[in-house]
């Protein structure tokens, strides 16, 4: 084994070693998620000023792209853990890329519904044939096809590699879904906030935008934390730490 | 040993698959009966004008074409399942992609060969003009091989399930999208009598990276599948 990685990543791809440590830091996930996500609202819906424009309703951006990006992101996280589970054969990586896709469809699907909400009144429709809006529900069916194929095995390991192949696949739309209000010059706007660079936003505004992205990662880590462990004491059933767990709740 | 060179391996497959399929004739008029029927549909749902019908010919052609084919995708392993002629094909010397890719060429002939060639009938049933039908033709024939490869890889990857056929289509139809937004949009560039030919080069772009691409995929899942 290559010497470069330190041997406590080596240990963290055990199921007992990523179930103490998974069980560790997950409330303190929740809550820098819930207090990150307090303090973003607060200051998105009362302490940022109105839009000049479009007065109070652009504040469902801060809820909207924060779920955007995480639905790409969780996408990647997904395409990479399938990724290692196919070639090295990691049980845990399927169990988090499995584990992503319903927190990232549900992220997909809050991206839509705001999106629509916001559309109504700015736009004056609910839905349009938009590059955006387009390749963001091609991103949810991708989503629900990954899911509908990993229950769709009686074996779960080989659903899991199975749906893990078609989430590789799929990582092509990631890029579009992100470039496309570049390529093409639709309904959708461009975006404001850039990593490299000058965000077109003032500062009052953009402070919470970037709260709640941090507080959105902090959630998926909890969320995907708790359901790995579930999925890892279901997945390991019969072996002696997963009783030994057992035994001790039921001495509780 | 003594094994057949890789051109007797992909001849005899094709032609295995092919005498399969001329066998059982009512199979390959299933898909082709299908799509008269869906688009004898539309002139009743959406009325018989003949403007109307004319703007939408190109897509309804396009759509009914798509939904046979996924209709006739399901059977594209399942009779070499059932029979365990997969697990010998994967066993074989040769490449499993190429011998994939000699089955999936098999399987668009069957399937939609019969189409394309009933396709330019449903174009005039509704009115679609006549100028227009060579660019729909150009853009089935590249669009069709093109959704049986990624066809194959989501059916090799459901090779080991039961109920797949809905699976499917959940899987297949986002994965089509861009086919069908270029196929579309050069029928309806060419009815508008703008220029053509840019989505039907994009079209055949994504061929070519499928055709490379598609029977590696196909196999890989086709491994992954069969490995219980």
């Amino acid at each position: 084994m290559s010497d470069w990685i330190p041997l406590w990543l080596h240990k963290l791809g055990s199921p007992p070693t990523f179930y103490r440590f998974a069980g560790k830091l997950q409330p303190w996930a929740m809550t820098l998620a819930l207090l990150l996500g307090a303090v973003a609202l607060y200051g998105g819906l009362l302490l940022a000023p109105a839009d000049y424009q479009q007065g109070d309703a652009y504040r469902i951006i801060f809820i909207h792209v924060p779920s955007a990006w995480m639905s790409m992101f969780i996408y990647a996280v997904m395409g990479v853990a399938s990724f290692v589970a196919l070639v090295w054969r990691i049980k845990l990586a399927e169990v988090v890329a499995m584990q992503s896709a319903p927190i990232g469809a549900a992220f997909t699907f809050i991206t839509l519904v705001t999106g629509s909400l916001w559309g109504k009144p700015m736009w004056g429709t609910w839905w349009t044939w938009d590059a955006r809006l387009t390749s963001e529900l091609v991103l949810l069916f991708l989503y629900l096809g990954v899911i509908g194929l990993y229950h769709a095995f009686e074996d779960r390991r080989q659903g899991a590699r199975a749906a893990g192949f078609l989430a590789i696949i799929g990582v092509i739309n990631v890029p579009i879904v992100h470039f496309s209000v570049n390529w093409w010059n639709t309904l959708h706007q461009g975006s404001t906030v850039n990593v490299f660079g000058q965000s077109k936003m003032a500062w009052d505004m953009l402070w919470p935008l970037l709260t709640m992205t941090l507080a959105t990662k902090f959630y998926y880590a909890a969320s995907l934390f708790r359901r790995a462990r579930t999925d890892l004491l279901d997945m390991e059933g019969g072996k002696d730490w997963v009783r030994k767990i057992a035994e001790d709740e039921a001495d509780r | 040993m003594n094994r057949p060179g890789l051109g007797t391996a992909c001849a005899a497959m094709l032609r295995r698959d092919l005498a399969l399929a001329w066998r059982r004739r009512g199979d390959i008029a299933m898909p082709v009966l299908y799509a008269v029927i869906v688009a004898t549909l539309f002139p009743f749902a959406l009325g018989p004008e003949d403007t109307l019908l004319q703007r939408i010919a190109g897509g309804v052609v396009l759509v009914t074409v798509l939904l046979a084919m996924l209709l006739a995708l399901d059977a594209m392993f399942a009779s070499d399942i059932e029979d365990g002629s997969l697990e010998q094909l994967v066993l074989s010397p040769q490449p499993l992609a190429l011998l994939l890719g000699m089955k999936i060429l098999a399987h668009w002939l069957a399937t939609a060969l019969p189409l394309i060639v009933i396709a330019p009938l449903l174009a005039a049933m509704l009115h679609l003009p006549g100028t227009v039908i060579p660019v729909l033709l150009l853009a089935l024939l590249l669009a069709t091989p093109l959704l049986s490869l990624l066809g194959a890889v989501l059916v090799a990857l459901t090779a080991g399930t039961r109920r797949s056929g809905m699976l499917l289509a959940l899987m297949l139809l986002p994965l089509c999208v861009p086919a069908v937004i270029f196929a579309a949009g050069a029928v309806a560039a060419a009815q508008q009598g703008l220029p053509w030919l840019a989505p039907i080069a994009w079209l055949a772009a994504a061929l070519v990276l499928a055709v490379v691409l598609a029977p590696l995929a196909c196999a890989a899942a086709l491994r992954i599948a069969l490995d219980a």
